[in-house]
């Protein structure tokens, strides 16, 4: 035995429904050397999370792990009693969830959670583990080491969090850790303190690592080799620099391809400034009690002016909790503002929806991050499409059929998608029919809202791709609002960035390595890059640090 | 759990069927054509004395035996599917079709409407039922469009909170806001975007309240405040017979057993409802 972990000809079946089995993985093998970190990449349903739970032993309800080998410190995984597998869990292999604000228990202390493991399998008595989760605390440099372990997880913030479930995990001086996508919730900002923890406790205990992400660019900072899967199948395996220098595979080339932003050709609109579609001035809003000065107690959105003209985008880039979803929704009448104006196409917008006309609605269409609630799952996908043609423009059933035909070939989907509902199409299908269904209207401006933060790259790639043809035919202006710089490069010909409910700067794509505003160079800098050596040799201004990055 | 669906399960048209869910709408179904057609089926006027004795026994011709006053059980039980099922499913449909209309439109509308109705509907629900039936049958007299909708307004209460709360968790779905933005109708939002989302919860709570229903009728009938002489549905008979249960008479025993297998069918049913299979390439 060489490696710490030899998977071989792994296999495991799911029961559908209808009773069918259907086989997930279709004979995954993988070694990990001591203290090695690999990287499982792909796509969502491509198997990665699947693959790091059986070296745990574990199947999620409704799968089972038919075949093969799993070879972790010289056990076999699935062949061990779940009793067996239970007392390995925790003390030799250990899991960080992506989650970690949804696997705390929020009715306890932070340190009680964090020692638990120690008292299930007895490893050592309370006093000395709280002393090792304080090492802990502080390897994982979170802040007041001493004191954390005393509050409750809503009183930490996500990153922190993150850390502490890796605290919990390490507690029990585990060989192996796996990390599910624990990055993929957070900040750019914050991600990165959450990476150098996640690295220098690693390397100091000599630890070996899985490491569950899409996000080739994370992986490539954390991962010493990388394996590529896709459909249940490995599709390559190698170390980080062969795979990211000279991948063979076409799928792993895709990957790559989808993270170098293609340039987007700047339009030449000479007479811009007779061409304003969106002009909102000085536009407030918030959430609480009114005050006496008509504003609410809490603004998300502080005096924000901004213009967008016709064929023209506008990205909105910010990090959670900024007030650019609060802005979306500003704009489109969902939360009235409470001070400011819109002006809309020359008119003026009242500030709530409801009392708008139907045309200004019409002509100003909003496309949500999640399609997966912003489609009515108990209707057809023709239904949902067709509903704003018969609401708009009053078309009868034979003419609607066809423009719901038109829209589905318009966003690249086939014709017989139709007839399904949305729970029977992938996210990057939903994304799309998401988006037919705001083409429906005839709008002037569609306000996107973080459209392909929940899609893998390669997804969020087509559907960037998609929409830029649709505007070339349609003439349509976008509103972009992400947190994913890249994504805003692509697609927007300004670029404005808000902090704290402000905006703080406006430049243009080509001009982002020249950002005058001390948050926006943070921000900016701390986009990971697909170069291995990119997290090590960041150095970052530890005033601008303190000032903005929430630690 | 797994195991049982799948050792039960049939499957017809995309969806799945389950062995017990079919029984217990076979049993429904069996009731629902005897309410139908019992005027025509019953072998002796339900106010015909037909036998010598009373509480006669299980025999040739008297298939059900007789009841208190020798009757023939057969035909009053029969027709007792009548008055049982059709009062119960008459109270049963207004009070969840007015529920969950109300509910849905308080859900979409928020504000003080929602705030009013449901105080309102909040204390009618803190009356006890039986004690609300006792009151206004004593009050205005029993008949039967009284008792439907005496039923109908005590269930109603409970209608609405079960539809509003499901309503108000598919109220803050992203495509509610979408279709708000549209400048949607409150009418289009209930029928078309939250109705078809929580229909199954709400067909299988219509199943459970018209069990409460078919019960709270025997109970008011076995208390005298149902139908009057000589209509009789299965409360009442169980009540007017009661003086049978020391010679285990079948006259007090039929009208229970008739009690037990509709309410039981229905809650089998509910809980094994046909689904559809969700199998993306099958």
């Amino acid at each position: 035995m060489t490696n710490l972990v030899e998977v071989r000809n792994l296999k495991i079946e799911a029961t559908t429904d209808a009773g069918r089995i259907v086989e997930i993985i279709k004979g995954v093998s993988l070694d990990i050397a001591d203290g090695e970190i690999v990287a499982l990449i792909g796509e969502s349903g491509s198997g990665k999370t699947t693959v790091a739970l059986s070296l745990m032993g574990h199947a999620r309800p409704g799968c089972r792990i038919t075949g093969g080998e799993i070879n972790v410190n010289g056990k076999n995984m699935a062949a061990l009693s779940e009793k067996e597998r239970a007392k390995l869990r925790g003390t030799d292999i250990a899991y960080v969830p992506q989650s970690a604000a949804a696997s705390f228990n929020p009715s306890s202390t932070i340190m009680e959670q964090v020692i638990e493991v120690t008292r299930i399998h007895k490893l050592m008595p309370p006093e000395q583990a709280r002393k090792r989760a304080v090492e802990l605390f502080r390897a994982l440099s979170l802040p007041d080491p001493e004191g954390i372990g005393a509050r409750y997880p809503h009183q930490v913030s996500g990153g922190q969090l993150q850390r502490l479930a890796a605290a919990m995990a390490l507690i029990g001086d585990p060989k192996l850790m796996i990390f599910d996508e624990p990055t993929t919730a957070l900040d750019v900002t914050t991600q990165i303190d959450v990476l150098k923890a996640f690295k220098s406790v690693m390397k100091a205990g000599g630890i070996a690592g899985v490491y569950v992400s899409h996000d080739l660019a994370v992986v490539a900072q954390i991962a010493d080799s990388i394996v590529v899967l896709k459909g249940g199948e490995v599709q390559e395996t190698g170390t980080t620099a062969q795979i990211l220098s000279s991948a063979k595979h076409p799928y792993t080339r895709e990957l790559l391809a989808a993270f170098e932003p293609k340039p987007r050709q700047a339009h030449a609109d000479a007479d811009a400034t007779a061409n304003q579609l969106l002009r909102i001035d000085n536009v407030t809003a918030g959430y609480g009690a009114v005050r006496d000065d008509g504003l609410p107690l809490i603004r998300a959105v502080d005096s924000v002016s901004l213009v967008v003209e016709k064929g023209r985008n506008l990205g909105i880039i910010g990090e959670s909790g900024c007030g650019k979803s609060t802005l979306a929704r500003v704009i489109a009448g969902i939360h009235p503002a409470a001070a400011g104006e819109i002006v809309f196409n020359g008119e003026e917008l009242q500030r709530a929806a409801g009392k708008r006309s139907q045309d200004q609605l019409r002509e100003m269409q909003i496309v949500f991050q999640y399609a997966d609630t912003a489609l009515n799952p108990a209707k057809p996908v023709e239904d949902i499409i067709a509903r704003p043609l018969a609401f708009y423009h009053g078309l009868d059933r034979q003419t609607r059929s066809k423009r719901v035909d038109e829209l589905l070939d318009m966003v690249r989907l086939p014709k017989t998608l139709r007839y399904r509902h949305p729970s029977e199409l992938s996210g990057g299908q939903k994304q799309r029919v998401n988006f037919a269904r705001a083409l429906a209207a005839d709008p002037k401006l569609i306000i996107c809202d973080e459209i392909t933060s929940a899609l893998d790259t390669v997804v969020a790639a087509a559907v960037i791709e998609l929409l830029k043809e649709l505007q070339r035919e349609l003439g349509l202006s976008y509103i972009f609002i992400s947190h994913d710089l890249s994504v805003v490069e692509a697609i927007c010909d300004e670029i404005m960035v808000m902090y704290n409910g402000e905006r703080v700067e406006q430049i243009t794509p080509d001009k982002v390595k020249s950002a005058t505003h001390p948050y926006s160079k943070l921000l900016f800098s701390s986009v990971p890059k697909l170069d291995p050596t990119w997290l090590d040799g960041l150095v970052r201004d530890p005033e601008l640090v303190s000032q903005y990055g929430h630690r | 759990m797994v195991a049982r669906v799948a050792a039960s399960q049939r499957s017809f048209l995309g969806r799945s069927y389950n062995l017990v869910g079919v029984v217990a709408a076979l049993v429904i179904l069996a009731w629902t054509l005897i309410a139908i057609f019992a005027p025509y089926i019953i072998p002796h006027s339900i106010g015909d004395i037909v036998d010598d004795d009373y509480f006669g026994p299980m025999r040739q011709g008297l298939w059900l035996g007789s009841d208190y006053l020798g009757r023939d059980m057969l035909s009053r039980v029969l027709m007792g599917a009548r008055y049982t099922v059709g009062i119960s499913l008459a109270a049963v449909s207004i009070a969840c079709f007015s529920g969950v209309v109300l509910g849905m439109i308080a859900a979409v509308t928020g504000g003080w409407f929602d705030a009013c109705l449901s105080r309102f509907l909040d204390a009618m629900n803190s009356i006890p039922s039986k004690l609300f039936g006792l009151v206004v049958v004593a009050a205005v007299g029993s008949s039967i469009p009284v008792l439907i909708l005496t039923l109908a307004v005590i269930y109603i209460p409970g209608a609405y909170r079960f539809a509003r709360a499901l309503a108000v968790n598919i109220n803050t779905m992203d495509f509610m806001t979408v279709a708000r933005v549209r400048g949607e109708s409150t009418i289009y939002l209930i029928g078309s975007e939250i109705l078809p989302n929580i229909i199954r919860p709400v067909l299988a709570d219509f199943g459970l309240r018209f069990v409460f229903i078919v019960l709270l009728l025997s109970g008011l009938s076995f208390l005298g405040l149902g139908l009057q002489p000589p209509l009789a549905d299965w409360g009442a008979l169980v009540r007017e017979n009661i003086g049978g249960l020391p010679f285990a008479a079948p006259a007090v025993i039929v009208p229970s057993l008739a009690i037990a297998s509709l309410t039981i069918s229905v809650n089998l049913l509910i809980d094994n409802l046909p689904k559809k299979i969700r199998d993306r390439d099958a």
